[in-house]
């Protein structure tokens, strides 16, 4: 009846994730509590839930990726402590056991419940505002994504409490990975929310292709794009493309464990090493899904706070195409240890150090954009420029990671561990947090808290040094990535110095949550009622902030690059234009109900409860076909309404932006 | 989502630069539907790859060309490239408004659709009684996941037909349906497209 669940699988021995998971449990009820109390189920549901609007899915997106980031940052402050302790004769406060299981979630959260989310939502936010358009190409769609995903990250966290998780890293290689060394349900809260998020991304990203090369405002030509948009859509092919290499691989590793099958087991004809191959088939590409919309938003925030157009525009979005096929040729540098021979690892360490040109070119365009600008120095600026330091010394180590027989000798070192979180957190992270203070405005009409920005920039900036610089050092003494225990202790002194650092970056963290704090309860003193509030130069700051459901009531006219700029300059949209009426997606409930019985069917397949698994399987489809027989699914704003509704927003924009309300 | 208006913006920017303002919605619809296949495919390609690595594989199990049948893949091959025809006579006949013959035509194209899965299932419950199940080999594991993979797909491309059958014949071709005919046929076709990819690596090269 309940399959392989039991009582047994509530993880009494270790009392410490139920200690965790009861205080998250006091904040969950608290919070729903208020929200009920409150009266506030209503809006929640009509407004956001069951949300189809870009802008809404984007912001519960981030959301969902500043959450997750707290579970993976817990998770890696006790690694710290862990390994900061444990050394000669002590064994610290986390057994092996336990300690494995934080790594592989520490990974897995980080990777595809923070970096992926934040990146997503940024897109999702950004793209159809910056393209002057008012929806995403598929909204319903959009909102069955986002549900996925957090489906996923749902998952992920109920191995906490429910059984355990995966002992094998966040790769989950074989033939660890098979059912023969890890029988329980570890490595299944690996595969399967994975599984379902994956889906999730694969959808994001052929809504945000479409949207972005077929709806576009009138005018607006490829080569007339912000450079975001550019990232954006490079990122999204990416995510179509690689995706599904990491779905088939996971679902051959899923047949492996749940029907007996060979793909990459010792015995039967398996092949264990196809499986590290096809994992960096999509993993390489995804660090590249990561990264190019962090670039994206570090073009933008150059350019707005230099006050002048982007160095070489072209060059940028040449760059971004090259390195979106050069990704997918530079796989095998995560293991040159295979042993495919010097020819495979020289063609493979050459093409990952090519891949180091356009990058190189990318850097070189942000510092000629700052060139002789005037430059504000606002926190995502500070970010950018953090970001720019921070990544091209990741950028070099990587470089030096890519020479084949370093490798050999750096191979699983905490040298790499360095390395990746200095490009994921001096890139990915400081390019997601500079997008955060940039746009927020955008989203919620005031600006976030400088002073508290600042400090939390400068604590993320030298928690990082400390934390990952003493890495590069032990990974040159031969020091091996997830040591639970260290032998030597004249690494000690190295290793708390990269405790301090932790603790230094949750500082930081702490300085977010305060600057956000702050912001709601000062948000009338920080409104921005002309919605441009840094000058910028792109369509999103034409709208008011927060824009209208529909973004622009009539599509701008784009003559140039950097199109908002231009009207400015040009004193365009003073004039009021003729309001037509427009359709608007209506709200939908089917991406939450889709992801409730994604959650019991991904639950009932770990723990193999069948009779649920087929239930939530038929309701999922039954749900789709419904919806399908659906029609009236646009409601009709009428030119009066929309005229009404405009005039009013002109107004109010009119007294803060003299001449140029759009 | 309207249509932007074109001569504002002049036709120089038109024609091959993107300046035209957003698409129309059967025009993005199909693009979207185009990607997801592109995604498919990849998905697919991981699966041929692993076959291509693994097909020798066999743990002194039976090998490929033990255990095709090629007649029977004849057969298959047959009846899924004539569905693939019914299916664009029906899709010209759904562009034209006729109903009755439209759906004359998605029967027929499920009938094959059925007699393709209804050959492989047989085929491959001889196999799995004869002791040459996925789990056998390495070999056969890859083997029917492919093959199964393919055959998934073609089965949720009947649901979806006897779906969109249902839709034409309650509501009439209108606009939304003709749409989606128009994803279901890409996706039928694109089936094609893959079974010609099982039929040289997996049938063809196996039965040598």
């Amino acid at each position: 009846m309940l399959g392989k669940l039991s009582w047994a699988a509530i993880p009494l021995a270790q009392p410490l994730p139920l200690y965790a998971m009861g205080v998250v449990g006091i904040v969950i009820l608290a919070v729903l509590g208020v929200v009920t109390r409150n009266g506030w189920w209503p809006y929640l549901w009509r407004e956001w839930l069951t949300s189809v609007d870009h802008k809404r899915i984007g912001v519960m997106y981030m959301a969902l990726a500043l959450v997750m980031l707290l579970r993976g940052f817990s998770d890696a402050i006790m690694m710290r402590s862990q390994q900061a302790i444990a050394v000669g004769g002590a064994q610290g406060y986390l057994p092996p056991d336990h300690y494995d299981q934080i790594f592989s979630a520490h990974g897995t959260i980080m990777i595809f419940f923070v970096a992926m989310p934040f990146v997503v939502g940024l897109m999702n936010f950004v793209v159809p505002l910056q393209l002057g358009v008012r929806d995403v190409a598929f909204p319903v769609l959009n909102s069955v994504s986002f549900w996925l995903t957090a489906s996923g990250a749902l998952l992920v966290n109920a191995s906490l409490v429910i059984g355990n998780f995966a002992r094998t890293g966040w790769m989950g290689y074989p033939p660890l990975s098979e059912l023969a060394y890890s029988p329980d349900v570890g490595v299944d809260y690996y595969l399967w929310p994975l599984q379902i998020s994956g889906v999730g991304t694969l959808f994001a990203g052929i809504n945000m292709v479409t949207t972005i090369l077929k709806l576009r405002a009138p005018g607006m030509t490829y080569f007339r794009m912000p450079v975001f948009c550019w990232s954006a859509l490079t990122s999204s092919i990416l995510m179509v493309v690689a995706f599904p290499i990491l779905t088939a691989t996971f679902a051959m590793l899923l047949l492996d464990r749940y029907l007996g099958m060979h793909f990459f087991t010792n015995d039967g004809g398996g092949n264990v090493m196809m499986y590290v191959n096809l994992f960096w088939a999509w993993g390489h590409p995804e660090v590249y899904i990561l990264i190019l919309p962090a670039f994206g938003v570090f073009s933008e925030v150059i350019a707005t706070f230099s006050g002048k157009p982007l160095f070489s525009y072209r060059s940028m979005v040449l760059a971004l195409l090259a390195i979106c096929v050069l990704s997918f040729m530079v796989w095998l540098h995560h293991f040159f240890t295979m042993g495919a021979g010097a020819d495979v690892n020289a063609f493979f360490g050459i093409m990952s150090m090519i891949i180091g040109v356009p990058t190189g070119v990318k850097v070189f365009n942000w510092l000629f954009t700052l060139f002789r600008g005037r430059v504000v120095y606002r926190t995502p600026v500070l970010f950018a420029i953090g970001f720019m330091v921070t990544f091209v010394i990741g950028g070099m180590t990587g470089v030096l990671l890519a020479v084949p027989p370093v490798d050999f000798v750096l191979h699983n070192s905490v040298f790499l561990v360095a390395h990746f979180h200095n490009v994921i957190i001096g890139g990915v992270l400081f390019g997601a947090f500079a997008g955060y203070n940039y746009w927020f405005p955008k989203a919620f009409g005031f600006t976030l808290d400088e002073r508290w920005g600042k400090a939390s920039f400068w604590c993320w900036l030298t928690g990082f040094y400390l934390a990952f610089m003493p890495l590069y050092a032990l990974g040159l003494k031969g020091m091996t990535r997830r040591l639970q225990h260290i032998a030597d202790p004249g690494w000690q002194p190295w290793l708390l110095v990269a405790e301090l650092g932790a603790i230094v970056i949750f500082c930081g963290i702490l300085c977010q949550v305060a600057q956000l704090y702050v912001s709601i309860r000062t948000w009338k003193d920080r409104r921005d009622p002309t919605g441009d509030p840094w000058n910028g130069r792109t369509l999103e700051w034409a709208t008011s902030s927060p824009p209208p459901a529909y973004n622009f009531a009539v599509l701008p006219k784009v003559e140039t690059i950097d199109a908002f700029w231009d009207m400015k300059r040009k004193g365009l949209g003073a004039a009021e234009p003729a309001y037509e009426a427009i359709e608007m997606p209506r709200n939908s409930p089917i991406g939450f109900v889709i992801a409730f019985f994604a959650v019991a069917a991904g639950f009932s397949l770990i723990w193999q409860i069948w009779w649920l698994v087929i239930l939530g399987l038929l309701a999922i489809v039954g749900v789709v076909l419904v919806f399908g027989w659906s029609e009236d699914r646009e409601r009709e704003i009428t030119a009066e309404e929309m005229a009404r509704k405009e005039r009013a927003r002109r107004q109010e924009q009119a007294r803060w932006r003299p001449g140029q309300a759009t | 989502m309207t249509i932007g208006t074109i001569e504002a913006v002049g036709p120089e920017l038109v024609r091959g630069r993107g300046g035209g303002g957003p698409a129309s919605t059967r025009t993005v619809v199909a693009y979207g539907f185009w990607i997801f296949i592109l995604s498919d495919i990849t998905m697919f390609s991981a699966l041929f790859a692993a076959y291509a690595v693994l097909s020798g594989r066999t743990a002194g199990g039976p090998t490929a060309g033990e255990l095709i049948n090629l007649s029977h893949v004849f057969l298959e091959t047959m009846c899924l490239l004539v569905s693939s025809y019914t299916c664009g006579l029906g899709a010209l006949s759904a562009e034209r408004r006729q109903r009755d013959r439209f759906l004359a035509f998605a029967a027929l194209t499920f009938m094959l659709g059925a007699a393709f899965l209804f050959i492989e299932i047989w085929d491959f419950a001889a196999m799995v009684r004869m002791g040459a199940g996925p789990s056998r080999s390495a070999f056969l594991s890859a083997f029917f996941a492919l093959v199964g993979m393919h055959g998934a797909h073609v089965t949720s491309g009947l649901v979806w037909l006897v779906y969109m059958a249902a839709q034409a014949a309650a509501k009439g071709l209108r606009p939304r349906v003709l749409r989606r005919l128009l994803c279901f046929s890409l996706f039928w076709h694109a089936l094609d497209i893959v079974w010609v990819g099982v039929l040289t690596l997996v049938y063809l090269i196996g039965a040598r």
